[in-house]
């Protein structure tokens, strides 16, 4: 989806601040929010593509004027209500007001350490041999996709060369649908400054992005 | 979601957010779980050790002794560049956002740089949770365009011939950046290394700490 959280190259947002001694969280809610959201992931029955999808798909003034840990909270909500885990009323009322879906089981306390040194490997097994070799040119498709992507704006349409071959791994666009992992081979793939950004940019400058073999078309 | 932060949020379009509204948003989130807590969906004491989790043991320290270790074990640098996901899980750092890790090496030629400009990603294992300039529209937008004014946002100038390469972590490999070892540290052993690695060093917004420098 072409969104607001697609931001690579837009220009006005100003300089970069970090924060002196800055704290993993700034407040108790976002201590609360964060967890919240990575646990309820798997009694939610969600994967990473939906939860980024509810995140990124709203309106560009409501994602640029939320907080980060306001927006995952705003997801949180999104995929709950989606699944009837809970009602908006429920959410606006703050409190329980209708009965929980059946079937759900919490991640128990001694399931945390072991779920999150575990993760979500995304590689799997591939299905067919890959298309494209280290060193190839290729274009980046210019296609706009209306759901989950993860294919950039600032690349599509241009051409880059194929720099590292990572496997094949479970593609995001639909994976986000809930069409399945549909797995495909996922490449670094470099771009030159002045192939992204026009004649003028800084010639030492170059970029690269990660992406699925669909991304892509011979150059 | 609510009306209210709509109206709002239409006559102010920043990230300032007052008192008051931050309030709301903590109410909001406090209620909220409560009523998973209530539902039986989410138990309170795993949120508490999420939390723990990532406030004491997940965080930049880790990422900091696989660089001094890679600075002071040339074996261990090379199984670092060739799998870093292994040579990560030899110092027992492994899992949620890090299933997949590549390092890349700073050198005189080429500074390397991570960003994600599409939301967040980050490897969470070596690094912690990202802080909020990384998260931020300012950093994702520009990192890509123009690395050499965020570098000196960050007070950082690099040699005008030194190549600049940024990695747009928009799939599910994560990078770490192995900075270069500053000069005048032969013989230094791995923890007096430690001292000269930082956080930015390892995202490519900073460098190591010349021995001088360190604290």
């Amino acid at each position: 989806m072409d969104g607001a959280h697609d931001m690579g190259g837009v220009k006005g947002f100003g300089p970069v601040v970090p924060e002196a001694n800055e704290p993993v969280f700034h407040g108790e809610w976002e201590r609360r929010a964060f967890a919240l959201t990575v646990a309820m992931a798997r009694p939610g029955g969600w994967n990473i593509d939906m939860s980024r999808f509810a995140r990124e798909n709203r309106p560009p003034d409501d994602y640029l004027s939320k907080s980060y840990f306001q927006i995952w909270l705003a997801g949180l909500e999104t995929l709950m209500i989606e699944r009837g885990l809970v009602t908006r009323e429920e959410i606006e009322a703050g409190q329980v007001l209708a009965p929980p879906k059946p079937g759900i089981k919490p991640v128990a306390p001694d399931e945390v350490t072991p779920a999150i040194r575990r993760g979500g490997p995304t590689e799997r097994p591939a299905p067919a041999p890959a298309l494209f070799k280290d060193g190839e040119i290729v274009r980046m498709k210019d296609i706009h996709p209306t759901t989950h992507t993860r294919l950039p704006l600032y690349v599509r349409g241009h051409l880059g060369t194929i720099e590292m071959n990572h496997g094949c791994h479970v593609f995001p666009d639909l994976n986000a649908l809930g069409q399945g992992e549909n797995p495909q081979w996922l490449y670094t793939v470099r771009f030159d400054g002045p192939e992204l950004w026009g004649a003028g940019t800084d010639p030492t400058l170059s970029v690269s992005v990660d992406a699925w073999e669909s991304y892509l078309e011979r150059a | 979601m609510s009306g209210h932060d709509h109206d709002h949020h239409d006559h102010h379009h920043h990230h300032d957010h007052d008192h008051s509204e931050l309030s709301e948003t903590e109410l909001r989130v406090r209620a909220l779980e409560s009523i998973l807590t209530e539902k039986g969906y989410v138990d309170p004491s795993s949120l508490d050790l999420l939390i723990e989790l990532y406030e004491k043991k997940i965080g930049p320290r880790n990422g900091i002794r696989v660089v001094a270790k890679a600075w002071s074990d040339p074996a261990y640098r090379a199984r670092l560049l060739k799998d870093a996901t292994a040579a990560i899980a030899e110092l027992d750092y492994s899992g949620r956002q890090g299933e997949h890790m590549v390092v890349v090496e700073n050198t005189p030629d080429q500074h390397n740089m991570v960003v994600c400009t599409l939301c967040s990603c980050y490897p969470h294992p070596v690094l912690g949770l990202p802080p909020v300039w990384y998260k931020s529209a300012p950093y994702r937008s520009r990192a890509v365009a123009d690395p050499r004014g965020v570098l000196r946002d960050f007070g950082v100038a690099l040699p005008e011939a030194t190549k600049i390469r940024v990695w747009d972590s928009t799939a599910e490999i994560r990078y770490l950046v192995l900075p270069m070892r500053p000069e005048g540290t032969d013989g230094w052993s791995e923890e007096q290394l430690a001292e000269l690695v930082t956080r930015d060093s390892m995202i490519g917004t900073g460098l190591a700490k010349q021995p001088g420098e360190a604290s």
